[in-house]
């Protein structure tokens, strides 16, 4: 499929796909869960294309997440712009953080670079803990407006906005792995000597991956002030984020955009059920298990469970 | 006789106290097939590292078709025409042979003035480069599914998608048998015909012998002989590196 065709078929799903729940669901708590586990797609997607299509892991996805949210406080506090200009802000912002964190760490490699961004995350979260305007530790309330633009429910519309997101991130992730960029981030993960001898400018290509992911992490994480009403450093820089970006595409499959949306909806489902039905702080440890056992059942993801039987079939006999 | 393709002065490299390189020079005319040689830890692979581009060099300069190389990182070298394969293959191993194919095509090739490639055309040319390394049928194969010599192949095909003027074969043949390492030589034979200035770097004295015009030979990180094989290895300099006193 060509990737203009694949952008208008996710167009096509995310709308039959909001028209369907609204019609369907008459519970605004299928919303609310909804919205947290369609974070989580463009989270673990966007995740995926630093450390699944280029071979960087990245333990910083909340400090890029909450530079999104933080933004968006303070335009909030500032001028109170739509939702789809916090987003775009946001991800501008931490695109660039992303690409500032680039420049300096991916001279490293491996664990280097991954205990990097997790300083990142950990320098972002003492700035904005002893920032005032943003509310210091204390956290800030944010005063959502009384009706949403378009829908007239804010839960509805925030589900909107995210949904179009997740659209957005999966479309831009399967057209970086059909394009040059995608081969080059492959040469990249598996053999970065072997990449620059055959011609890929490989500190550009990562570059561009770092932003990329740390910009759709950031728009993932501008609607969040409006989401939650108040927000405090510990819960815009909570680990889980972190976690579960990382868990979600390892347990999906990292080869391709399907792993991270599989992870994503599979482990967040599960704990959003398990918050209601069981207990809100199973989350973790729900994640710590079902990690083990993707990692004896299917090391190679979700998504590497049908794969060999089908490159058996396609092989000559 | 031909212009002068790429010209090493001064070239230095050590690794802390290590004198890796020392004060190499070296020319090597276009169209020309010029083997390497020096035993193990002479410094022949840091030198392909060095003009690659893998490598900083400490001290000299690297000229290669009238541009200086110094400073420029690997990729933009091979862009220019200076491709290089590696001594232990390095696939692309989540991708298939096909793909490993379309990297240097897409990156290299496709970025040289005057040549944009279509989608059909890099498919065209990856179908050519297959079949001139006898890999045809192992076009959707994985490189895990590679027997050694198919991996060297790839290596081999990878370093030509580049369309370079001079490749570096750094020890394509260790390892091979008789037969293996005749289609290697024959292979980069018909590439130098076509007009692909080759350094061949190599164990095997079977090979380099019936491949070079010219040989050099490197010792602790010196160059002590460059010339006609036949001179070279009878070079008591030479001999004594290899055998001892």
């Amino acid at each position: 499929m060509k990737n203009s065709t694949f952008c208008l078929v996710t167009a096509i799903v995310v709308i039959v796909f909001f028209g369907a729940a609204m019609l369907a669901v008459t519970n605004d708590y299928f919303f609310f869960a909804g919205y947290v586990v369609l974070q989580y797609i463009v989270l673990a997607t966007a995740w995926n294309i630093l450390g699944g299509y280029t071979g960087y892991i990245n333990f910083g996805t909340a400090g890029f997440f909450a530079i999104g949210a933080y933004a968006a406080v303070v335009l909030h506090k500032l001028w109170g712009p739509p939702i789809p200009v916090l987003i775009l802000v946001g991800g501008v912002l931490s695109g660039l953080v992303g690409l500032g964190m680039g420049m300096l760490t991916l001279r490293l490699r491996g664990v280097f670079f991954a205990i990097g961004t997790l300083a990142l995350a950990i320098v972002v979260q003492t700035f904005v803990t002893n920032w005032d305007f943003v509310g210091g530790s204390r956290g800030v309330y944010i005063i959502r407006p009384a009706t949403a633009p378009l829908l007239g429910n804010y839960i509805h519309y925030l589900f909107l906005v995210m949904l179009v997101l997740a659209g957005f991130s999966i479309a831009l992730a399967r057209c970086i792995e059909h394009s040059t960029l995608g081969f080059g981030l492959a040469a990249v993960r598996d053999d970065e000597l072997a990449a620059e001898a055959a011609g890929v400018p490989t500190l550009k290509l990562k570059l561009i991956s770092t932003a990329l992911s740390g910009a759709l992490m950031g728009m993932a994480g501008a609607p969040l002030p409006y989401y939650v009403t108040y927000l405090d450093p510990t819960s815009g820089f909570n680990l889980a984020y972190a976690v579960n970006s990382i868990a979600m595409p390892l347990i999906g499959g990292m080869t391709s955009w399907v792993g991270p949306l599989l992870g994503a909806i599979f482990l967040g489902t599960i704990q959003q059920t398990a918050t209601v039905t069981i207990s809100s702080s199973l989350n973790l440890l729900i994640v710590g298990v079902l990690l083990v056992l993707a990692v004896v059942i299917a090391p190679d993801g979700i998504i590497g469970l049908w794969r060999p039987r089908r490159r058996r079939a396609q092989e000559p006999l | 006789m031909s212009e002068t393709l790429l010209q090493v002065r001064g070239l230095a490299k050590h690794f802390g106290g290590f004198v890796a390189l020392d004060d190499i020079e070296l020319d090597i005319k276009e169209g020309e097939r010029v083997g390497l040689i020096g035993p193990n830890g002479s410094g022949k692979s840091t030198l392909v590292n060095c003009l690659s581009g893998a490598l900083k060099h400490d001290s000299g300069s690297v000229r290669f078709d009238g541009m200086p190389l110094d400073g420029l990182p690997a990729y933009q070298r091979t862009r220019l025409g200076l491709a290089r394969s590696f001594q232990l293959p390095k696939p692309f191993r989540s991708l298939t042979v096909v793909q490993n194919l379309h990297v240097p095509l897409l990156f290299t090739a496709k970025h040289r003035a005057g040549a944009h490639l279509t989608s059909a055309q890099i498919d065209a040319r990856c179908e050519e480069l297959l079949h001139v390394v006898a890999l045809e049928g192992k076009a959707q194969a994985r490189p895990r599914d590679l027997t050694q010599i198919e991996m060297r192949k790839l290596e081999l095909a990878r370093a030509m998608a580049a369309a370079p003027k001079l490749l570096i074969a750094d020890e394509v043949m260790a390892g091979l048998s008789h037969s293996e390492i005749d289609d290697i030589l024959a292979l980069l034979v018909k590439l130098n015909q076509s007009g692909v200035t080759v350094i061949l770097i190599e164990h095997i004295m079977r090979a380099v012998m019936s491949f070079s015009q010219r040989l050099v030979c490197l010792v602790a990180g010196k160059k002590i002989a460059d010339g006609k094989p036949q001179e070279v290895v009878l070079n008591p300099d030479v001999e004594r590196a290899y055998l001892g006193e």
